[in-house]
């Protein structure tokens, strides 16, 4: 699994300095200002955070590891909306800040998320003794 | 002040000279300083002091209460609820930096409007606060 | 319009705007406060100064109105939040299925031994997020306004404790279904975001409006980049953002969590979450879809379908599976979960069809179904009593014999839910099914008669509540017993149910101002495939 991971890691890297090298150096299209930002690795890194996380909800048993895998889920989504405000900010774009301004209410939002999630994943605990998502299944069908 | 001591001893231009390896230097001459100030104060200590052995001496905490069991038990730690707290809390603290960058220009507008944000944040503590989850259970 | 002038600072006029929010905010913090200060067997007046919370609420609205009604539409706060009818509609509705629920849960949480302040003041905490989703005309807000609704939900789902003098199992099936409705939401919600990301990526702004003005262009000239294709990126996006919004809405396949999280609840909570974050979540859908992603409903690119498609693929699905599951359940909460679900369809449709028929329809029946489902649910709080956990659907046997007069309110809203004339839900779906014969073209037909087949096998499911109700033969003799205020509810709903089948005017029309601004012109080239 972790070499499966390393291995993608690596192709991406590669994939995603092929990108950067192979775009055009004058405008044209709506992607095409990325590289001067060097956007692009930002997208590719926050894709693959995005993917790993996503491989985690899926697979994982345990409730705090699932739980850890969102938050990389949410972190991806920050790193994507970091790259994008700088992107736009350098395109001159005047709401290039709200990309930042998301960011801010993301990071929030995920506290507050963590707390409750926290909060319930300890109360399950006391009911039940486990963290495992395999014995919670009390309801079904 | 032993960062500043270890960058007076570089010279000025050394980053623009040897590339980014040279703005290592003061990293590495803190390192070996924050390395020979312990061993320097401690074998100090050894050559100076006056040897007595005693049991007391060998425990943890020498004045205090006696330890009971073994130090390696597995104790509960009742700490994740003010853990809770604190992450919440601690987060919402990021609202207060573009504030404070541009306190100045927003005003008594900004002010108010932080005013009551930490207002909710104040009731919010009360409420946590009067519930007992600041006890230590 | 400069959205990043931070020196213009929002008016009192402009906080007016939202003054119901403020108000739900203020009452629910004083809620907290006042649970701490009341004695222990006194706590269920906070429910009592909840409510006069949510009654100041409806008269801030109705005052927003009233003041701004000759300037309609229009965007406060550098354009993030609208006052528009749509928004001032689904604010109503919000807030009386907040009251509504409120005024349910008051005896059932005694009898549950778990009354607490915190209960009502997480609905109006919960009631200001969903109202932040009908106002929202940009994704911070509408993402903060969704987070707002369900974490609070997340808490009162699981709001039940272990307690051994109760029946078996309830507080474990009440965390337990917090935290798959949690990890369930918390996924979705991380998907929802990373497609806003990337629609954000593609068109350097938050605001919907915007991105519908900027998104067509992506599509327009095929501009091919070595990052892919700019269309690629925006389909990826929408793609997210409605797998996330489906979750929300619990439409199939992203439907699972619904039934567990519906039976583990409190019964008061089923009700709550079934109709106010459930219509929330479909203002967000709507303000998303039908404004931000308006252009890209149908497109004229034969490879490229519209979301249109999708969104007909889903509600067929979403009903079926929905009212296929709903026939061989027990347990009355979950048979009503996985109703719920086909429900959800059954207003995507109105999506399907893109005109102002089905849009309103789609309001209308939101409105219809808050109301029904709410006496639906009312009836079922009334079961619960120190000796019968009441969520069975043996446990409605002989209820006729009983309560004559609850047994016919809950045979109108059954119903009304099933779809027959003379009740509000009849005249929902004749307006989406309205909607989708107008917009007339043959996959739209195809799915009208889906939908026909659905009410029959719905028709099926509510059946065996009326035949429990009627014909069941009642084991023991535990009476039913209502508070005045799940009377009085009950009362309401069933009259409102009654009204909007009968005399719909007032309501369809209500609705037809709630989409007049909603959508797009309907493209010349609507015959799709």
């Amino acid at each position: 699994m972790n070499s499966l991971l390393c291995s993608a890691l690596f192709f991406l890297f590669n994939a995603a300095q092929a990108a950067q090298q192979a775009l055009p150096e004058d405008g044209g299209g709506p992607l095409a200002g990325l590289k001067q930002a060097g956007t692009v690795n930002f997208v590719v890194l926050a894709g693959l955070l995005f993917v790993v996380g996503m491989a985690g909800v899926l697979t994982r048993r345990n409730i705090i590891v699932i739980f850890m895998s969102i938050e990389l889920m949410l972190n991806a989504t920050n790193l994507n909306f970091i790259a994008f405000a700088r992107y736009w900010q350098l395109q001159g774009s005047l709401t290039a800040a709200n990309g930042q301004m998301f960011t801010l209410f993301v990071i929030v939002v995920a506290a507050a998320e963590a707390a409750i999630g926290l909060a319930l994943i300890l109360a399950h605990y006391r009911n039940r003794k486990t963290v495992e998502v395999d014995e919670i299944d009390l309801l079904k069908w | 002040m032993l960062i500043c001591t270890a960058l007076s001893l570089l010279p000025k231009e050394t980053s623009g000279e040897y590339g980014p390896i040279a703005g290592y230097v003061p990293v590495v001459l803190l390192l070996l300083i924050a390395i020979a100030f312990p061993v320097a104060a401690l074998a100090a200590g050894r050559l100076v002091r006056r040897k007595v052995e005693t049991p007391e001496k060998q425990i943890p905490y020498e004045c205090g209460v006696d330890p009971i069991s073994d130090s390696k038990d597995r104790f509960s730690v009742r700490y994740y609820m003010i853990a809770m707290l604190f992450l919440v809390f601690d987060v919402e603290t990021i609202f207060l930096f573009p504030w404070a960058v541009i306190y100045d220009k927003l005003g008594v507008f900004g002010l108010v409007e932080i005013l009551i944000f930490l207002g909710i944040l104040v009731v919010g503590y009360y409420y946590a606060w009067r519930k007992g989850a600041l006890n230590w259970v | 319009m400069p959205l990043l002038n931070i020196l213009g600072y929002p008016t009192i006029y402009e906080t007016f705007a939202i003054l119901p929010e403020l108000l739900l905010v203020l009452f629910g913090c004083a809620a907290l406060v006042l649970d701490v200060l009341l004695p222990r067997e006194r706590k269920e007046l906070t429910a009592y100064f909840c409510l006069a919370g949510i009654g100041t609420a409806l008269l801030a609205l109705w005052q927003v109105f009233e003041t701004n009604r000759i300037r309609l539409p229009f965007t406060v706060f550098y354009g993030m939040i609208a006052v528009d009818g749509f928004s001032l509609t689904l604010r109503l509705v919000a807030l009386v299925a907040a009251a509504l629920a409120i005024a349910m849960a008051v005896k059932y949480l005694d009898v549950e031994e778990e009354q607490h302040g915190e209960y009502y003041a997480l609905i109006l905490f919960a009631t200001s997020g969903m109202m932040f989703l009908s106002s929202g005309v940009d994704f911070i807000t509408l993402y903060v306004g969704l987070e707002l609704m369900a974490l609070s939900v997340y808490v009162l789902v699981g709001y039940l404790k272990w307690n051994v003098q109760f029946h078996e199992k309830r507080g474990e099936k009440s965390s337990e279904a917090a935290l798959k409705y949690f990890l369930m939401g918390a996924f979705s919600s991380a998907i929802l975001l990373f497609g806003f990301s990337i629609i954000f990526g593609l068109t350097g702004t938050t605001n919907v409006e915007q991105v519908a003005g900027l998104l067509p262009g992506l599509f327009k000239a095929n501009m091919l980049t070595t990052t892919g294709d700019a269309r690629l990126m925006a389909i990826m996006g929408i793609a997210l953002v409605a797998a996330g919004l489906f979750f929300k809405i619990a439409a199939v396949p992203f439907h699972m969590w619904a039934p567990d999280a519906y039976e583990g609840a409190p019964t008061s909570v089923t009700a709550f979450m079934s109709v106010g974050p459930k219509a929330a979540s479909y203002a967000m859908l709507a303000r998303i879809f039908l404004v931000a992603f308006a252009p890209l409903r149908v497109t004229g690119d034969p490879q490229i379908p519209g979301w249109a498609v999708m969104f007909g693929v889903v509600a067929a699905l979403t009903m079926t599976v929905g009212n296929v599951a709903a026939v061989t359940q027990q347990n009355a909460k979950r048979l009503m979960a996985y109703s719920s679900i086909s429900h959800a369809g059954f207003i995507l449709l109105g999506f399907v069809a893109g005109n102002e028929m089905g849009y309103a329809g789609a309001v209308f029946y939101l409105m219809a179904y808050t109301v029904m489902n709410l006496g639906a649910f009312g009836v079922l709080l009334s079961l619960r009593s120190e000796e019968r956990v009441g969520d069975k659907l043996d446990d409605l046997n002989g209820l006729y014999q009983k309560q004559p007069a609850l047994a016919l309110m809950m045979l109108v809203c059954l119903l009304s839910l099933a779809g027959i004339p003379g009740t509000g839900g009849f005249m929902g779906k004749f307006y989406l099914f309205g909607g989708l014969i107008q917009a007339g073209n043959k996959w739209m037909n195809i799915l009208a008669v889906v939908a026909a087949l659905n009410v029959v096998i719905s028709l099926y499911y509510y059946a065996r509540f009326i035949k429990a109700m009627f014909t069941g033969k009642e084991k023991e003799e535990a009476p039913v017993t209502l508070s005045p205020p799940l009377h009085a509810t009950i009362v309401l709903t069933v009259i409102l149910v009654l009204v909007m089948g009968l005399y719909p005017q007032p309501f369809s029309q209500l609705s037809r101002f709630a989409v007049e601004r909603l959508g797009p012109p309907t493209p010349p080239q609507a015959a799709q495939k």
